[in-house]
């Protein structure tokens, strides 16, 4: 059993999986036909890791609450919008934002894959990915808000939106009370990523 | 689902899968959308024997789809990635732990 060893005393260097080794396989083969350039790889790994994640959404929906002409600017052409702000490129090219109220929930999912706005949300987390979030948020979505924790009134309706490759979906938590007057720096704090996506709410101020 | 932040990329090698895919999405190899539809297949394919999990899964389908897509293009056939894949597995296994692991010379460029 060549790969049987005790975690302390490896004789070779430890062998990556299947799937890692014909990664490596695929890289090495596409970098040695020129079609590759390693440092590109690890730029877009370093930004997605480092850079790009839910702060940029939270920065949107901090600044929707507290300028309305932000606001309507938002609702009229959302990809414009935040792309003034600098949030633009990859998976980002139409932008939607969907907004949340007393009567409507907005929820997101990608039944097809797992397309979401990289730019102001980051990568996905393995739940968007997974086939259980993806079958089930248009099936049964108050099952899985229950899931995460979230209880709507009755009265209020859930609304799922389905991204594609084309379109994709930012949804404006609505503003918790309690919040008036605060700066956008403070109400950023307010704003999880799963507010954005619909399946969690704004935090509530202690 | 809540509590402390989970990484970013479960696995290096799901890292490395993604940025490749996006490089060559970057380098007019093929468009999102496209690309979409056919990732969109595999997992609908793998989802009827199971059901997926958003991690070894999902990148397992999107290695699968990266894979089909460039034997079909003529970029990387199926013997020559995995001739490379054998290679790096030798590579590993002949290295002293702690060691830079690196190809055998034949692969070299």
């Amino acid at each position: 059993m060549p790969h049987d060893h005790s975690d302390h005393d490896h004789p070779h260097a430890l062998l990556p999986s299947d799937p890692a080794l014909r990664v490596k396989a695929l890289e090495t083969i596409l970098t040695q036909k020129g079609l590759v350039d390693p440092a590109a790889l690890d730029a877009i790994i370093d930004t997605y890791e480092n850079k790009v994640g839910p702060r940029n959404g939270a920065h949107v929906i901090a600044r929707a609450w507290s300028d309305p002409a932000f606001h309507a600017a938002l609702k009229d052409d959302a990809t414009a919008t935040v792309a003034d702000m600098g949030y633009y490129g990859r998976q980002g090219e139409h932008l939607v934002v969907v907004e949340n109220t007393a009567e409507v929930h907005n929820m997101v999912v990608c039944t097809l894959c797992s397309c979401y706005p990289w730019p102001l949300l980051g990568i996905p987390p393995g739940w968007y990915k997974s086939d259980a979030y993806r079958a089930r948020a248009v099936r049964e979505p108050r099952a899985v808000l229950a899931d995460f924790g979230v209880t709507l009134p009755e009265g209020t309706a859930v609304r799922v939106w389905d991204s594609t490759a084309e379109v994709r979906y930012l949804v404006v938590p609505m503003r918790p009370d309690g919040t008036e007057g605060w700066s956008e720096e403070a109400l950023m704090d307010l704003v999880t990523r799963d507010s954005m996506i619909g399946t969690g709410l704004a935090m509530v101020p202690a | 689902m809540t509590g402390a932040p989970e990484p970013v990329f479960q696995e290096p090698w799901h890292a490395q899968v993604f940025a490749l895919t996006v490089h060559l999405n970057e380098t007019g190899h093929f468009v999102w959308p496209d690309w979409a539809a056919r990732f969109g297949a595999t997992l609908k394919r793998h989802g009827v024997a199971k059901e997926l999990n958003g991690g070894d899964d999902y990148f397992n389908a999107w290695l699968e789809t990266l894979e089909s897509y460039l034997a079909q293009t003529g970029v990387a056939q199926a013997s020559a990635v995995e001739t490379m894949r054998a290679a790096w597995e030798r590579a590993y296994l002949r290295t002293a732990h702690g060691d830079p692991v690196t190809l055998d010379d034949a692969l070299e460029p």
